[in-house]
C-alpha cells in the first residue's frame, strides 16, 4: 500500500440551489488507476474541477501529497504535477501537433528568464516525437492540430498531458467519441502510461467495459453523493450502484 | 532553411527600399516616414492582437504616452516644464545643438520606458478581460488617457506643447526623423520575429488558441500576457517620441492619441495582411498606406470610403488576411505537411 496521492475529504459544492457534490471523500492511491463512475449529472466533472482548482469549494479539504490545494489556482496546481484533460477535448487548434507538444512541457521551475528560452533543444523535441509516436500521430506532427479528427485530437491531448510529466493525470471521459476499435488501443496506452511513466491515473468513464478493465479501485457518485467505493467487482455487484444506473423498481 | 533565407531577403528588400526611395525621390521622404511608422504599429499590434488573440484598440495610448514623456524630458533638461507649457508657446527656449540631441535621445528612450511601465501596471488588470471586453476596455483606456492628458495643465492640457526646434535645415530634420522611424520599424520587426521563435511565441499562441487549456497545463499566463503587451508598448512609446518631434507640436487628440485614425489603422493593417503571421502586418501596412495615399491624391473625398471598403471586404470575405489566405490555400509552402515516415526510426510502413 503506497498511500494516497490525492485525499478528498468531505468536499461539498453547490451552484445556487443545485448541490453538485455533497460531502464527497475519495482517495487516489499513488501509482494506481482510480475510476470514477456515475450517471449523467452526478457531479463527476464538478469534483474534477474542484480538485484542479477551477472553482472554489464550499466545504471540505483536498490534499495533494499532504499539501492542502483547495485554495490554490489552476496553473499553480498544474505546476505541482496534477494535470487534467477535458471532456470537451482541448488542444491548441491553430498550432501544429509538434508545437502543441513543445509548449506542454512542465512549467514547474520556470523563472522569468525562461520565457524567452529556446524551444528547440534536441532532448525536448525527441521526447515530443517519442510521445507522438506512442499515440500514433508521428506522421501528422506538422499538421494543424485543429484539423485532426476528434479521436486524434483526444490522443494528442493525452500526449500533451504526458509531455508535462505529471504525477497524477485526471482524465475526463478519455474514450468518449472514440471509435470502438480504437478504444482498445487507448486502454492499452493508458495502462502503459501508468506502468512505464509511473503516472497515477484518476479516470471518469461512462464505458463500463473500459473502466472495469482499467481501474483497480472505483468510486461511484450519484446525485452528488458518494455511493460506493471498492474494487471493480465489488462496485459492479453493489445493488445501490445498479439502482443508480438502471433506476429502482 | 529556406524560410530563414526568405526572411533575410525580405529584410534586404525592405532595407534597400528604405534607403533608396528617399535618395531617389526625396519628395516621398515624409510619406515613407509615415509608412515605417505604420509598419511598426501593425507589427507591434500583431503581437498582442494576432499572435496572442487579445485585440487591443488602445495601443495608441502607448504612442501618446511615449510622446508626452519624451516632450517632458526634452524640455525638462533645459527649462521648467510647467512654466514652459503655461506660456502656451510664448516662451522661446533656445536649445543648443548638444542639448537638443541629448534631449532627443534621452526622450526616445524615456518614452519607450514610460510606456512599458504603464503597460506593466495596467496590464494585469486589463488583460483579465477577454474577447470583445478587452477590445472595448482598451478603447476606453485610450480615450481616458487622452482626456486625462487634455486636462493636465503641467503638460499644456488641450493646447499642447511646442517641441524643441530641430537645429539645422528643415530638410535634414525630416531626414533624421525618417531614419529614426525606419530603424525603429526594422528593429521592432527583427526583435519581435526573434522572440516568436522562443518559448514565448508558443506560449502566446497557446493563449490565443485556448487560454483555459494553457492555464490547466500550468503556463504562467498572466506573465506572458503582460509581457506581450509591454513589448508593443516599448516600441510604440519610442515611435511616439520620434513622431512628436517630427510633428514639432503635440496635443492630445490629433497628434498624440489619434484613436480613430492610427488607433484603428494599426488593427486594419494587421488584419489586411494576415494577423498572427510574421510578415502579414508589414504587407498590410504597405498596401493600406499606398491605398490611403493614392486615394488622398487622386480621389479626394472618397479616401475614407475606400479605406472603409477595404476594412469591410477584409472582415466579411477574408478574415484571415492575405497571408492567412495564402496559408490556407497552399499549406505545404508553410510547412504543414504529412511526414511519409510513420515512426521515428524511419521505416516507412506500407500504406494501409
Amino acid at each position: 500500500m503506497s498511500g494516497s496521492l490525492i485525499e478528498v475529504r468531505g468536499v461539498s459544492k453547490s451552484f445556487g440551489g443545485v448541490v453538485a457534490n455533497k460531502e464527497v471523500s475519495i482517495d487516489v492511491a499513488e501509482g494506481g488507476i482510480t475510476g470514477l463512475i456515475g450517471p449523467n449529472g452526478s457531479g463527476k466533472t464538478t469534483l474534477f474541477n474542484s480538485i484542479v482548482g477551477y472553482h472554489p469549494i464550499d466545504e471540505g479539504s483536498i490534499k495533494f501529497k499532504g499539501q492542502e490545494i483547495s485554495k490554490l489556482r489552476v496553473p499553480d496546481i498544474a505546476r505541482l504535477g496534477l494535470l487534467r484533460t477535458f471532456q470537451q477535448t482541448r488542444i491548441y487548434s491553430k498550432m501544429d501537433c509538434m508545437k502543441n507538444m513543445l509548449i506542454s512541457v512542465s512549467h514547474r521551475d520556470e523563472g522569468l528568464g525562461s520565457m524567452f528560452g529556446s524551444m528547440h533543444d534536441r532532448e525536448t523535441e525527441a521526447f515530443a516525437e517519442e510521445l507522438l509516436e506512442f499515440v500514433g500521430l508521428y506522421q501528422k506532427r506538422f499538421l494543424i492540430a485543429g484539423e485532426l479528427s476528434f479521436g486524434q485530437q483526444k490522443l494528442l491531448e493525452f500526449a500533451m498531458a504526458l509531455m508535462n510529466r505529471p504525477k497524477v493525470l485526471l482524465l475526463d471521459e478519455p474514450t468518449a467519441g472514440i471509435n470502438p476499435t480504437l478504444i482498445n488501443g487507448l486502454i492499452d496506452r493508458l495502462k502503459r502510461a501508468n506502468e512505464q511513466f509511473g503516472i497515477t491515473l484518476f479516470v471518469i468513464e461512462h464505458n463500463m467495459r473500459v473502466i472495469m478493465n482499467l481501474a483497480d479501485r472505483i468510486s461511484c457518485l450519484a446525485h452528488g453523493e458518494l455511493l460506493a467505493t471498492g474494487t471493480p467487482d465489488e462496485v459492479q455487484n453493489d445493488p445501490r450502484v445498479v439502482e443508480a444506473y438502471l433506476g429502482a423498481h | 532553411m529556406s524560410a530563414q533565407k526568405l526572411d533575410l531577403s525580405l529584410y534586404g528588400v525592405l532595407i534597400a527600399a528604405g534607403i533608396l526611395v528617399p535618395l531617389l525621390a526625396p519628395a516621398f521622404t515624409s510619406q515613407m516616414a509615415i509608412l515605417w511608422l505604420m509598419v511598426l504599429m501593425a507589427v507591434t499590434w500583431d503581437m498582442t492582437g494576432g499572435q496572442m488573440g487579445y485585440n487591443s484598440l488602445g495601443n495608441i495610448a502607448f504612442f501618446g504616452i511615449g510622446m508626452y514623456a519624451s516632450a517632458v524630458v526634452q524640455i525638462g533638461i533645459v527649462y521648467d516644464v510647467a512654466e514652459y507649457t503655461a506660456a502656451f508657446g510664448a516662451i522661446k527656449v533656445d536649445f543648443t545643438v548638444e542639448q537638443y540631441w541629448t534631449g532627443l535621445l534621452l526622450g526616445i528612450g524615456f518614452g519607450g520606458v514610460v510606456a512599458t511601465v504603464f503597460a506593466l501596471i495596467i496590464g494585469p488588470f486589463m488583460l483579465g478581460l477577454r474577447g470583445p471586453y478587452f477590445a472595448i476596455g482598451t478603447l476606453g483606456l485610450a480615450v481616458a488617457v487622452a482626456e486625462l492628458v487634455s486636462g493636465w495643465s503641467y503638460v499644456g492640457g488641450g493646447s499642447g506643447i511646442s517641441m524643441p526646434v530641430f537645429p539645422g535645415e528643415a530638410a535634414s530634420g525630416s531626414q533624421v526623423f525618417y531614419v529614426l522611424l525606419f530603424v525603429l520599424a526594422i528593429l521592432a520587426h527583427v526583435v519581435i520575429r526573434a522572440i516568436y521563435k522562443t518559448r514565448f511565441g508558443l506560449a502566446i499562441n497557446a493563449i490565443r488558441d485556448d487560454e483555459d487549456k494553457a492555464e490547466a497545463m500550468g503556463i504562467h499566463t498572466t506573465r506572458y500576457k503582460v509581457t506581450a503587451w509591454m513589448v508593443p508598448a516599448f516600441f510604440m512609446g519610442m515611435a511616439g517620441a520620434v513622431f512628436g518631434n517630427m510633428s514639432g507640436f503635440i496635443e492630445p487628440l490629433e497628434v498624440a492619441f489619434p484613436t480613430a485614425t492610427f488607433g484603428i489603422f494599426m488593427v486594419a493593417m494587421a488584419l489586411l495582411g494576415g494577423k498572427g503571421t510574421v510578415w502579414g502586418p508589414v504587407l498590410g501596412a504597405i498596401l493600406f498606406h499606398i491605398v490611403k495615399e493614392v486615394t488622398w491624391t487622386h480621389l479626394l473625398g472618397w479616401q475614407w470610403v475606400a479605406l472603409g471598403a477595404i476594412i469591410i471586404i477584409n472582415i466579411v470575405y477574408f478574415q484571415q488576411g492575405i497571408l492567412g489566405w495564402a496559408q490556407d490555400r497552399w499549406p505545404s509552402l508553410f510547412g504543414v505537411t504529412v511526414d511519409e515516415k510513420t515512426t521515428r526510426t524511419g521505416q516507412a510502413e506500407a500504406a494501409k
